[in-house]
């Protein structure tokens, strides 16, 4: 039996499972355009869901990622409420940037702990912050969250219906830009030492490699991504609310993350598509119980398919 | 004689009541071969978990080329020349043969660039004569986890090598490893360390492995050198054939 990292990479089912899934997110809205909501929401949840599958690679699991798109979220809606000529690249940049800033601080602290201790310190933080949004009434607007009117994109004032469609074609993109960026970063020193994290933290220090910092480094790139979902988020839906912290959420986002797999970034994308449309399908047809359905494909996916679904793209044929 | 590489002074530890380290004293000197021997307890890996800033002694002093190590980080003495490898091998099991070498020669610098590939760590061809050096270039692309124990042993110590260090700490290269391998294993280890003219410290416990590639012994007991010379003399003294050898 071998292995090589490089042959993940350029893994033709790969290839064609991201094409499929860039067709299916811009091909069927352009059908059926109620689907630009859910698809924006999907490919959000799915940019989250990378950057937690980036730490699940180290062999952490944290509970509280939420914090940061809830947190980027609210950066954009005061920074939009202030400057309301700016621009939603610009608020989605500076969402990605406040995520990262917050990661960097918070990451100085966290990367100390491993396993249960880190999974419980992010869950801890995440309800701290969600505790005070919703507490600071006149500041934040408590559980009613802040409003956001709908800024320019590129430099056009467009209706509701342009405006999701373009954002939905920018979150494809970036889908697409940060998936490869991702995937670089794993096969990178950086990003190897960051799985070694996982298997053998008394030889990464015997090399001359700092286990914490490389830690921290995919903390950092987790919490911008994380950032990057929570401001596409805030300006689809218009609205920030506390919610967006809530444990739950971050929980929604490691049930992607290992729904989809975390071998490949794909994974996360399939994940996030799978997860929105199995939600909205089930709160529809089982309404109050839909998350038992989710339920139930979670603990038929531990069972049959372990590895998450892009496991299946890398399951060798029996020969 | 020549300026010392590694020197202790006064090292001092116990854990409980229970002397680990009992005002140790010792040098080293480049180009030696050093074989620590003594029985389970003596205080042989503790000895080297404090050299190599594993654990940190209640007392007393490690110097390393000149320049105390006493209270820095494994990652900081790697750094400064001293590669370890263990007595149960410490690899990166999801990670190949091959990745874990280029991943330990990204040592060298410290640095954890995050768009660098790791296959541009080390020239292909270093990777290559490495593994060549230590008989593993034909399984370079195999997960590491699916090593037999003795090639698991080599892997370590060319990780430790790769490194580039002065002095090389080995804690029982031949355990776990059978009888009839133990001498190609050590032939292998040797033949590199000439090569690369770095200095040694092995643990051992097999008194033929000891007497053959050894040119200095120092016998450990109860946390303290009970004797140190070289091989014959050492593994003549009555002390240490009674409480170390035990015969």
């Amino acid at each position: 039996m071998t292995k090589t990292t490089t042959s993940k990479m350029t893994s033709p089912k790969i290839k064609i499972a991201g094409v499929l899934l860039v067709l299916f997110a811009l091909g069927l809205p352009m059908i059926w355009p109620w689907l630009k909501t859910p698809m924006v929401v999907a490919t959000s949840f799915g940019i989250a869901a990378l950057g937690v599958s980036i730490l699940i690679r180290s062999g952490q699991l944290s509970f509280g990622h939420a914090m940061f798109s809830c947190a980027a979220g609210y950066a954009v809606a005061f920074t939009a409420r202030a400057m309301p000529e700016l621009d939603s690249a610009v608020l989605i940049l500076l969402g990605t940037a406040f995520g990262a800033v917050m990661g960097m601080v918070i990451g100085l602290f966290v990367v100390r702990y491993r396993a249960i201790f880190f999974g419980m310190l992010n869950l801890a933080l995440s309800m701290v912050l969600f505790s005070i949004l919703g507490k600071f009434y006149s500041l934040t607007g408590g559980t009613d969250g802040i409003r956001l009117a709908r800024p320019t994109f590129f430099g056009v004032r467009m209706e509701r219906d342009g405006f999701e469609t373009t954002l939905l074609v920018v979150a494809v993109v970036l889908a697409v830009a940060l998936a490869w960026g991702v995937q670089r970063y794993m096969m990178s020193i950086a990003g190897q030492a960051l799985t070694a994290v996982k298997t053998n933290e008394t030889r990464l220090e015997y090399v001359g490699l700092s286990a914490n910092r490389a830690l921290w480094i995919g903390y950092v790139i987790s919490a911008a991504l994380c950032g990057l979902s929570g401001a596409m988020f805030a300006l689809m839906q218009g609205l920030v609310t506390p919610e967006m912290g809530y444990w739950v959420r971050s929980g929604e986002i490691v049930f992607i993350s290992i729904l989809g797999g975390v071998g490949h970034p794909v994974g996360a994308f399939l994940g996030a598509l799978v997860f929105e449309f199995v939600k909205l399908y089930s709160a529809a047809l089982f309404t109050g119980a839909w998350q038992m359905v989710l339920g139930f494909v979670l603990i038929g996916l531990v069972f049959f398919v372990p590895t998450g679904l892009s496991g299946l793209l890398f399951r060798k044929e029996p020969k | 004689m020549s300026q010392s590489l590694l020197k202790t002074t006064g090292l001092q530890l116990a854990f409980g009541g229970l002397v680990v380290a009992d005002n140790i004293n010792f040098e080293l000197h480049p180009g030696e071969r050093l074989a620590v021997i003594g029985q389970n307890g003596a205080g042989k890996t503790t000895f080297i978990n404090i050299c190599t800033g594993f654990i940190r002694p209640s007392g007393g002093t490690v110097s390393f080329d000149g320049r105390d190590i006493t209270r820095l980080s494994p990652r900081a003495i790697v750094q400064r020349g001293i590669g370890r490898s263990f007595q149960l091998p410490q690899l990166f099991l999801e990670h190949t043969v091959r990745e874990c070498i280029q991943l330990a020669a990204a040592g060298r610098t410290g640095r954890l660039r995050i768009w660098t590939p790791l296959d541009r760590a080390i020239p292909a061809t270093e990777v290559d004569h490495i593994l060549e050096l230590v008989g593993l270039r034909a399984r370079a692309d195999e997960l590491c986890s699916l090593l037999p124990e003795g090639q698991r042993k080599l892997l370590d110590i060319a990780m430790a090598l790769v490194l580039q260090p002065k002095l090389l700490i080995m804690d029982e290269p031949t355990s776990g490893v059978s009888t009839d391998e133990k001498h190609g294993l050590m032939a292998i280890i040797m033949r590199v360390l000439d090569e690369q003219k770095i200095t040694s410290i092995f643990v051992e416990h097999d008194v033929d492995i000891v007497t053959q590639y050894a040119t200095r012994v120092a016998a450990w007991i109860s946390g303290r050198i009970a004797a140190d010379g070289p091989p014959q003399e050492v593994l003549a003294n009555p002390e240490i054939r009674r409480n170390v050898i035990g015969e």
